[in-house]
């Protein structure tokens, strides 16, 4: 179990996401734990469905009802938020953690040019007046790269490209300047000979500003683009957590071995990987033990039973049994 | 937009024609115009030599011709019960019905709009359920019942308002007006409520579905995630976007209100164009049932142009046509 530690900017502790319904209570996320050091981008991998939007979601107070955090705590700069009522999240939103969506085409409201959506959004958190603020949007607009900022700021959505308009949803993302940005999937529905420009303008903006991401994608060669560390989510749970290096070269979790079969590179989506049968068990169908176990080439007794917890192999955390002995080994004790 | 608007304006020119088309044959298919008005004893000299006068003998196409010739200046012909010009029939009773529909289409929208907005925003609420709940009562029941029902509490049981008539009225030129008068402006209040009625429920039920939708959309999840105060995202954002389906429908209902106001005329005995249209259609007063069906399709088409003008206003994307590249708007 990873201890908070406290140079830490985000800190999620033992979150667990649940949807109640009719039938009982759906654990879309079970029992997580990493950190975000500041100016680090996480990714964070795993096919659809493994919960990584709903973490997202969670950390920006965004869940949509009946989904709720059943347990746990997210601490943001060594204050716990998950607690806040929602005009206190409200005022973190933006202000010191910004979001950007999949898809571009959809997160701009249509009817409003993207000047006035960039001035309320910066009036929303920064003491400016109008006239500052368009300055502001505008020096916002050259730095992701639209040309003729001047022109295009009255512009309204629907004149930008996809890869234009998932500019402005950066710029709009920074525009308070957040210490952390949540990117769930900003590439997935982009042009491939697009995507590397746009994840290569993040790195970029991110790495000048100290801003820290976390960086949900489907994509492995986006992680090993532009991720420092990697976690490797499945079934809800971490399967395993670490610098991207040695998670892409020295797979632990049989799960990840078989995600890093290929050589990664951008365009290549972790749900098009054969190497693995079978696929993830939905909600009402996780199994006991380890829930990869139906699809491990290496299951053992004990995964059918027992949970692995997340442990410390090297500068990585694997949850899997087959690093019980090397976790006893290296002294952890029972 | 210049290319727009002529091609809107040729489209409502085209309407027009066909609905100036029915009325014509109108005259051609439901009954013998000169037996409405000549005498039961007239002699057959007597029906040729008016069929003549009016213009009956000619070809169809001529006869089409000055019909459109003479409704596009406004000139309907003569009543044959009334023995006067129909349009000035019209224009006699027009400011009963227009001020008693657009009172009508103000209240709903006013209540309609800010209820729609409520129930779609607090959709849980107990006040939003029973708004909806009311709201089935309001689809459900029929006009006419509304307007007893309304009759018998306001002016029987409680005596506040009239039941009947526009009490009355001012003339402004050649305006007859309800609202420059203490008994004008109580007269209106039971037929506009009645009237409105419908139109605010389905205006409330439309709005609150849209902004449902809209509440679900990427932008404004986006619009959240930004920070945004509840404020800005709900009507900033949310209503804005729910405005071109509500302009459609307002507009069209409009219309309808002006249409449909026949029942409301009738149960209150309201002196306007429908009270006149139904006592054309007992008679088979044609001349006055044409121009009525052409009055109300030239208010259709007058307010679909208006709508097609305020999408222009509020969306956009029908502004501006070009894509990506710069280019002055
Ligand atoms: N409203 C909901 N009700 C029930 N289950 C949900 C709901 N929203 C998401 N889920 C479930 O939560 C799981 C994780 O979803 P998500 O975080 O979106 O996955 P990811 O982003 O990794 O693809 C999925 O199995 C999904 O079916
Ligand atoms: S715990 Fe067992 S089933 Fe799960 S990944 Fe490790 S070996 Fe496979
Ligand atoms: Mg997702």
């Amino acid at each position: 179990m990873p201890k908070p530690s406290n140079q830490a900017l985000l800190s999620v502790r033992n979150l667990r996401i649940e949807f109640p319904n009719r039938r009982g209570i759906l654990v879309a996320v079970d029992d997580i734990s990493f950190d975000i050091a500041p100016g680090e981008i996480l990714g964070v991998v795993g096919e659809s469905g493994a919960g990584k939007s709903l973490t997202g979601a969670a950390i920006i107070g965004l869940l949509e009802p009946p989904g709720r955090i059943a347990r746990g705590e997210i601490i943001l700069e060594g204050e716990r938020i998950d607690h806040l009522p929602y005009e206190e999240l409200r005022k973190i939103r933006g202000r010191r953690i910004g979001a950007i969506f999949q898809d571009p085409l959809t997160s701009l409201n249509p009817l409003y040019s993207v000047g006035r959506q960039l001035i309320e959004t910066i009036q929303t958190h920064l003491p400016l007046n109008e006239r500052e603020a368009r300055v502001r949007a505008l020096e916002l607009l050259e730095e992701v790269g639209i040309p003729g900022a001047e022109e295009r700021i009255d512009h309204y959505p629907h004149q930008f490209s996809g890869g234009m308009r998932q500019r402005v949803v950066i710029a709009l993302a920074l525009c308070a300047e957040p210490r952390l940005i949540i990117a769930d999937e900003p590439t997935t529905a982009l042009d491939v000979s697009i995507q590397a420009q746009i994840i290569s303008l993040l790195k970029g903006l991110c790495h000048e500003h100290g801003t820290a991401v976390m960086l949900v994608t489907h994509d492995m060669g986006v992680i090993a683009e532009a991720a420092d560390r990697v976690a490797v989510m499945y079934s809800g749970r971490i399967a395993e957590i670490g610098p991207v290096q040695e998670v892409v070269r020295t797979a632990k979790h049989p799960y990840t071995h078989g995600l890093m079969g290929s050589i990664p590179h951008i365009g290549h989506h972790v749900d098009q990987l054969t190497q693995i049968e079978g696929s993830m068990p939905r909600l009402q169908e996780i199994p006991t033990g380890c829930p990869f176990n139906p699809r491990c080439i290496q299951v053992m007794d004990r995964c059918l039973v027992e949970r692995p917890d997340l442990q410390g192999v090297d500068q990585s955390e694997v949850a899997c049994h087959l690093f019980d002995e090397a976790g006893l080994a290296a002294g952890a004790g029972e | 937009m210049i290319a727009f608007l002529v091609r809107r304006l040729l489209q409502a020119i085209a309407v027009m024609a066909v609905v100036a088309l029915c009325a014509f044959f109108m005259f051609q298919f439901v009954g013998d115009p000169v037996n409405q008005m000549v005498a039961e004893d007239a002699t057959d000299e007597d029906r040729e030599y008016l069929r003549e006068q009016l213009g009956l003998n000619d070809p169809i196409p001529v006869q089409f011709g000055k019909f459109a010739l003479n409704a596009a200046q406004g000139n309907f012909g003569v009543s044959y019960q009334h023995k006067r010009a129909v349009s000035t029939l019209i224009l006699e009773r027009m400011p009963a019905t227009l001020e008693l529909a657009v009172t009508a289409a103000i209240l709903a929208a006013l209540l309609g709009v800010p209820m729609g907005v409520y129930t779609g925003l607090r959709r849980d609420g107990f006040a939003s359920k029973v708004i909806m709940t009311l709201s089935l009562i309001g689809i459900s029941l029929p006009t006419f019942l509304i307007g007893i029902l309304l009759i018998y509490l306001f002016a029987v049981i409680l005596g506040w308002l009239p039941s009947f008539g526009r009490g009355e009225v001012v003339q402004v030129g050649a305006w007859e007006s309800n609202f420059l008068s203490a008994s004008g402006l109580k007269s209106i209040i039971l037929p506009a409520i009645t009237l409105a009625l419908f139109q605010m429920t389905f205006i409330m039920r439309l709005i609150r579905s849209e902004m449902l939708e809209v509440l679900r959309t990427d932008f404004i999840k986006f619009a959240r995630a930004r920070g945004l105060s509840n404020r800005a995202v709900n009507y900033g954002h949310a209503l804005k976007n729910t405005l071109v389906p509500v302009i459609t429908i307002i507009g069209l209902q409009l219309g309808s209100l002006i249409a449909f106001a026949i029942i409301t005329e009738t149960v209150f005995q309201w002196p306007g164009m429908g009270q006149l249209f139904l006592q054309a259609v007992q008679v088979v007063d044609i001349p006055i049932m044409s121009a009525y069906l052409i009055l109300i399709a030239f208010f259709f088409v007058i307010i679909n142009l208006i709508v097609d003008m305020l999408y222009y206003v509020v969306d956009p994307r029908l502004r501006v046509d070009q894509p990506t590249g710069g280019g002055h708007g």
